[in-house]
């Protein structure tokens, strides 16, 4: 339960960050990795509560594959983002 | 469905955040975002209706809904962002992906003739919201009808009875209609929208990477969802659309896609799951003296078989639908391919 809330966490910090930060880059930053770690520990927690072993391989393999999916399409919009000729953001 | 605290919070969250999220799709002036906030809340309207006990209707929803009416839309946006010459005759010099500024890609203005919409809508919505509250119980508990009559039905799983059994009449006429759906996209032939190439030009090998990754492992997933489907929530539109969804990824990322460049195989795929299933119907009729009615012992077996074309027609369906052109028949002239296409990315 405890690692659920975790994982809600990491979300919502993730989902902060796409609302608040400058640019398509950094934002996309924000997004994948911690998405990535707040799904990893939701699963982690539903795990523990999950039935059977078959249930949490299936958890996890969803967790791999968001992970993939989730990587390359950042890195499709970053880079349609970098021709289409967005600039990367730089501290004044 | 649960009636614990949390599950209440959680649906009173979720059933305020649809009409906010809907209004904002509506009145969202750039095109491209109104897409992406549609998506979200196909998302959540499979949510809901995870909430509602129907995992079924949740996954053909986020899968179909959500996700493959999504690349549609997205399809359209960007054709419309690179100014679709052709029919229209207007052509754009070269514009980059970055819809900004485009007339053709924002909603026209209009608040008077907005809040002229708004107020029959709403009001229909909430005649709708005070009938159901209102609802009498119904005189035939269907649920239990189906209940009643599940072995005989031939699979266990009552939303697949009901579908491919004892209403499959209406599957039956919903593939109708979806081979109607792309009889009429071809007959646009869109192809001069988008260039005539869909592929997003070879950058990095990224993309490449996920697909051959994630072919496999979408063929296992959507065989998976079809034999599971007679046990548990799955099933042939499912299984379609993550097939679907696979044969869009392979012509987005260029890697060769011969059944879709194939005239004739397509043809016949696209027609085999309406044809074989009409066929199926009738031929019972000798057997039974009904149409699409089943002999028991056959029950299971022609469902799975019915499912199993069906499957086929309706993840090509979604992935022609996506390219949106018939393929080029072998004694056209070759396609536009001289025009420079306008990278998509």
């Amino acid at each position: 339960m405890a690692l659920i809330l975790a994982g809600a966490l990491f979300f919502l910090a993730g989902t902060l960050g796409l609302l608040r930060f400058p640019d398509v880059y950094t934002r996309l930053h924000s997004l994948t990795k911690a998405d990535n770690v707040g799904l990893g520990l939701v699963v982690l927690g539903l795990a523990l509560q999950a039935g059977s072993a078959t249930a949490v391989l299936k958890m996890v393999l969803v967790w791999l594959l968001v992970l993939a999916s989730g990587a390359t399409a950042a890195h499709l919009i970053a880079t349609a983002a970098l021709r289409g000729g967005i600039r990367v953001w730089r501290r004044r | 469905m649960q009636t614990t605290a949390l599950g209440w919070a959680f649906d009173i969250v979720l059933a305020l955040t649809l009409p906010v999220l809907a209004w904002r799709i509506l009145t969202t002036r750039d095109l491209y975002r109104a897409v992406i906030l549609f998506i979200a809340f196909g998302l959540l309207v499979a949510l809901s209706w995870v909430r509602l006990d129907a995992p079924d209707i949740a996954l053909a929803e986020a899968a179909l809904g959500a996700g493959l009416t999504g690349a549609l839309f997205l399809n359209t946006v960007g054709a419309l962002a690179r100014g679709g010459s052709g029919a229209e005759g207007e052509r754009r010099p070269g514009n980059s992906a970055s819809p900004a500024g485009e007339p053709v890609d924002r909603v026209p203005r209009g608040r008077w003739m907005r809040l002229a919409l708004l107020a029959p809508a709403s009001a229909l919505g909430a005649a709708l919201g005070w009938a159901v509250l209102v609802f009498p119980e119904p005189a035939i508990d269907l649920a239990r009808r189906v209940d009643r009559n599940l072995p005989a039905a031939g699979v266990e799983q009552p939303v697949t009875a009901v579908l491919l059994n004892f209403r499959s009449y209406d599957t039956l006429l919903e593939v109708g209609v979806l081979l109607l759906a792309i009889l009429a996209v071809w007959s646009l032939d869109l192809r001069d929208l988008w260039g005539g190439r869909l592929a997003l030009s070879k950058g990095t090998g990224v993309l490449d990477g996920l697909v051959r990754l994630l072919t496999p492992v979408m063929i296992v997933c959507g065989g998976y969802l079809l034999w599971a489907g007679t046990q548990q929530p799955g099933g042939a539109f499912q299984a379609g659309a993550v097939l679907g969804a696979l044969g869009v990824l392979l012509v987005l990322s260029g890697l060769v896609a011969p059944p879709l460049e194939r005239d004739l195989p397509l043809r016949v795929g696209l027609a085999v799951g309406f044809g074989v299933f009409l066929t199926v119907g009738c031929a019972v009729l000798l057997v039974t003296g009904t149409i699409l009615e089943y002999p028991p012992a056959l029950n299971y077996y022609l469902i799975l078989a019915v499912e199993l074309v069906l499957t086929v027609s309706i993840a090509l369906t979604l992935a022609a639908l996506f390219v949106t052109a018939p393929p080029p028949r072998k004694r056209d002239a070759p396609g536009p391919d001289a025009r420079e296409p306008e990278g998509s990315s």
